[in-house]
């Protein structure tokens, strides 16, 4: 209920402005208090300012796979190495974007400052975990630098078996890297598992969550049961490397396609800790935005956890072309079409949240829109891989490359923009530039599709992936699609120059401004140390008649009405025992 | 009665910082049971990957026993049953002093947990050590993963300089010395709490020795056994080979004409070696086939890999175990310090479980690996 004034006759319920000691930006102060932080605001900060860091090097390096892609003979590397530099390129940007930016964007940096807070807890279950988990995804990507500077390392990031088990670039160091990274995930999944069992204050129950948390419960168990599998695969791959066991390497009798089996039971659900979260943030984003109650939430709670199971069972669809037996196929292409089932479920709920809403078209709301459009794009192309008969053609081409993209950027990338214009008030306390964030939002829309959807022609007309040069018939859909990234990094470009205006110039931000109903938004912005004094009083997360428009401080404030107090009466002791 | 009051004291010291938290309660938990349930799921769910990751290389075990039964069979010969069976027992009576140690924690026995705590460390000392006999054993015959493989089977034993016992017990001489170093050292200052928690610590450390004695007596007795009835192993594989070369040079020695004959032979052992199954055709040539790759089991191809997935999943398995001494350690100073209560044994309790799915593993790990002869 956005419009209007303030009805009369009811108190207006506001948190005001944190003091600068409660203010966990600031009530502590010095390196070594961010550094040995357990506070989960604080160290989502350091996952957010880690995770973008990642997204900034493995961007660049995107860059210059479309520049080296203008010309069929390749524009930027040359001389004898040109494709050795080619596929190095590609290989680090996909395992830094993978390992390092997409799988702990939304979950790590995110997850981290909100869980607790949207749940009206004081603090994640396990704050030394949290830290570590932290200092591990350090590790990680200290070992992916080190492998950066080792160079050489040209697998793809999915170290694929003979050639990872041959080839003498880094691999052990990426792997170990990989390895490291799986636990940090691990430990912020069981956090997070634990955190929304056991910490729920009185009058949370599962069906009064938001659908973040949903979102990240799923995540979570995809985290815990999945990683695992990923970490003994890469330990496998680093004895086979070190010791030549001869469990992946055919020169011992070992099975390469064991390596991929293993590798994709973790790596299809990690797909799915990847775009989970963003759903759960989209359901949010579109229901606060649109002023309007979500619809189906029970749907879109259950959907989560069932894309979360699903996800296990349809690994197999990686390697339609690796040679399974024939039923094989079929079975995994059956059980990848059910994914589809409770995604759509989704689609159809935000649709209908919005027919009829008063929506308002902010920043966050116009990176929620474009979301829904191409993670639909990216999720009806999956369903030509996932066809048996189709794949067979499309596989390894650009088709598959265009798909993932569109999932992975269009879905998760803008998600996780849409989310951070949305809770960085709540983060930082500072309103940015709405016009500057639409702007922003419309250019990156406009950038990825131009970037990706010329890239669904190419792989339908036969361009393989992960070619350093191609047939000059491609070379006009390439040049389209290489114009389309320059557009896409000037939009993350103005991204990231209003987040970071609105540091300095911006507004204080109210408590609530967009007039959401989940506890995230009854704290301060930016929250105070302990989150809440005392257990806050929990609603329903998607009831929006109490909030109201106050344009008089332009804020959303909740109301409630006056109360009198009622005569204080004696109760009859004697009564009361008796009848109970 | 002291203990009872310190730890009293203990619980109630530092009030300080907001409510009447005690100091065990960490500050974002409301009540001692709900930071005892979060612990608990946390430790569940961390067994939950810990059994995730060993699936792996269950799978892989899977995988490579179901393509060849008989690879298994043949190079199970070669793990001794006796040091294996002596480790089980020693890991299932950990667990039961850890049980234990669990329950002296929510009863307040102090000194009956340390005991119990340093009894579950000893026992892992004593795993370790034999777990070395074992380990060392194998590699002086070469008995290594596929890679290094290169055990010669008509010179099991071959002469080497490196000793393998040595450098395994090297970084164990020196941990004991430590150990020994600070006791004696506590024991000059008179530093009570040190002496306590050094003393239980250097038996824990002897017990890596006890472990190679152990290890190394069930070893002699083993190949003193063998004089009557011959070393297990050897004979059984010199057998093996025996009754292999035997037959086929009896086919080939009645046909020695057919040099025809001689080389399919040669060229069915190939294809079955490398397809991985033998090919079933016409009665007198399948078991000159199936023989010679009897024969040929001790290869890297072939015993190579089941070595790989033993060093693999027992060498995980012994990192478990150090990981969970560690843990244990922690717990036997914080055991000496008397941090734990009927209200605050959290620790004991989850360590415990993580102490039991080890064991667990193990339990499953011996029969795979050792008793599917």
């Amino acid at each position: 209920m956005s419009a209007g004034s303030i009805p009369s006759g009811n108190q207006i319920k506001d948190p005001g402005y944190p003091t600068s000691s409660e203010n966990y930006l600031t009530n502590s102060k010095g390196a070594l208090s961010w550094l040995l932080t357990l506070d989960h605001k604080r160290i989502g900060v350091m996952y957010l300012i880690g995770v973008m860091t990642a997204f900034f090097g493995a961007g660049l390096l995107a860059l210059l796979i479309r520049l080296h892609l203008f010309r069929p003979e390749g524009a930027v590397f040359s001389g004898p190495e040109a494709n050795n530099w080619y596929n190095q390129v590609f290989t680090l940007h996909g395992a830094i974007m993978v390992f390092l930016f997409i799988i702990p964007s939304i979950p790590a940096a995110l997850g981290n400052f909100l869980v607790p807070v949207m749940l009206g807890a004081k603090d994640v279950a396990f704050p030394r975990l949290n830290l570590s988990s932290f200092y591990l995804w350090v590790a990680g990507a200290l070992f992916f630098i080190a492998a950066l500077l080792a160079s050489r390392l040209d697998t793809g990031w999915t170290f694929y078996t003979p050639y990872s088990t041959t080839t003498d670039t880094s691999v052990i160091l990426a792997t170990s890297g990989a390895f490291i990274l799986g636990f940090s995930s691990i430990f912020t999944g069981l956090n997070f598992i634990v955190t929304i069992n056991t910490m729920r204050p009185p009058g949370m129950t599962w069906f009064r969550m938001p659908l973040f948390l949903w979102a990240t419960y799923a995540t979570s168990i995809i985290q815990v049961l999945a990683t695992p599998v990923l970490g003994i695969t890469l330990l496998l791959l680093i004895a086979e490397k070190v010791m030549h066991i001869g469990i992946f390497d055919p020169e011992f009798n070992g099975d390469p396609v064991t390596f991929q089996h293993f590798f994709w039971f973790y790596s299809h659900p990690a797909v799915y800790i990847m775009i989970l979260p963003a759903f759960g943030v989209i359901s949010d984003l579109i229901s606060v935005h649109s002023h309007k109650r979500i619809f189906g939430y029970r749907f879109i709670a259950y959907s989560s956890i069932a894309i979360a199971l699903l996800g296990f069972l349809v690994w197999g669809h990686h390697m339609f072309t690796s040679g399974m037996g024939p039923l094989t196929t079929i079975i995994f292409s059956a059980l990848t079409f059910t994914v589809s089932v409770p995604s759509a479920i989704k689609v159809f709920n935000w649709l209908a949240t919005m027919y009829k809403g008063s929506i308002s078209l902010t920043t966050p709301m116009c990176f929620a829109i474009s979301f829904i459009f191409l993670f639909t794009i990216g999720g009806l192309t999956g369903l030509h891989l996932g066809t048996l008969a189709t794949d067979m053609h499309l596989h390894d081409t650009y088709f598959v490359v265009a798909h993932f993209h569109y999932v992975m950027v269009g879905g998760t990338l803008v998600a996780f923009l849409g989310a951070l214009f949305h809770w960085w008030p709540k983060m930082f306390g500072k309103m940015y530039n709405e016009t500057g964030g639409r702007i922003s939002a419309l250019v990156i829309f406009l950038g990825f599709n131009l970037t990706f959807l010329p890239q669904f022609v190419l792989g339908s007309r036969g361009m393989p992936r992960r070619y350093a040069t191609y047939d000059p018939e491609f070379q006009t859909l390439h040049q389209v699609s290489t114009y389309g990234t320059l557009l896409l990094g000037v939009g993350l470009l103005i991204s990231l120059v209003v987040l970071l205006r609105s540091l300095y110039k911006g507004e204080r931000a109210p408590a609530n401004p967009w007039g959401g109903a989940t506890l995230e938004w009854q704290c301060t912005s930016p929250p105070p140390f302990y989150n809440f004094d005392r257990p806050p009083l929990v609603g329903d997360p998607y009831d929006f008649s109490d909030i109201f428009w106050d344009s008089e401080n332009e804020r959303y404030v909740t109301i409630e009405p006056d109360r009198k107090i009622a005569p204080v009466e004696q109760p009859e002791p004697v009564h009361a025992e008796g009848n109970h | 009665m002291s203990t009872i009051e310190a730890a009293a004291e203990n619980a109630h010291d530092a009030h300080g910082h907001d409510h009447d938290h005690p100091s065990f309660l960490a500050h974002h938990f409301d009540t001692p049971e709900q930071q005892f349930d979060s612990g608990k799921l946390g430790i569940w769910l961390f067994l939950v990957t810990e059994i995730l990751f060993f699936s792996g290389m269950f799978c892989a075990y899977a995988i490579f026993r179901m393509l060849r039964p008989d690879v298994f069979e043949g190079c199970s010969q070669f793990l001794n049953t006796k040091l294996g069976a002596i480790n089980t027992g020693v890991l299932l009576f950990s667990s039961l002093t850890m049980a234990w140690a669990v329950r002296c924690s929510q009863t307040r026995q102090n000194k009956g947990l340390v005991a119990m705590l340093a009894s579950t460390l000893s026992c892992a000392m004593i795993f370790l050590g034999v777990k070395a006999i074992e380990y060392s054993h194998k590699w002086e015959m070469g008995l290594l993963p596929a890679g290094l493989f290169t055990f010669d089977q008509n010179n099991p034993h071959p002469e080497t300089d490196t000793h393998y016992l040595f450098y395994i017990c090297l970084p164990f001489m020196f941990l004991l010395a430590g150990v020994v170093l600070w006791l004696i050292i506590s024991l000059v200052r008179g530093n009570e709490f040190h002496v306590k928690c050094a003393k239980p610590l250097t038996v824990v450390a002897i017990c890596f020795f006890v472990g190679i004695g152990l290890g190394m007596i069930l070893e002699s007795g083993d190949s003193s056994h063998s004089e009557e009835e011959g070393l297990e192993e050897e004979v059984m594989m010199a057998e093996a080979v025996e009754l292999g070369n035997e037959s086929v040079l009896q086919k080939i020695s009645r046909d020695d004409t057919n040099s025809g004959a001689k080389s399919e032979l040669i060229a069915r052992a190939r294809q079955s070696d490398t397809a991985g199954t033998s090919i079933v055709q016409e009665g007198q040539i399948i078991s000159g086939a199936i023989v010679s790759v009897e024969e040929d089991v001790m290869t890297k191809r072939q015993a190579g890999v089941f070595f790989s997935i033993y060093y693999c999943m027992t060498g995980v398995h012994a990192i478990h175990i150090l990981f969970g001494i560690g843990f244990l350690v922690w717990l036997l100073v914080r055991a000496v310090r008397e941090d734990f209560n009927p209200q605050y044994f959290g620790p004991v309790d989850y360590v415990g479980l993580y102490w039991h799915l080890v064991d667990l593993i193990w339990i499953y790990l011996f029969p795979l690996l050792y008793l599917i002869r």
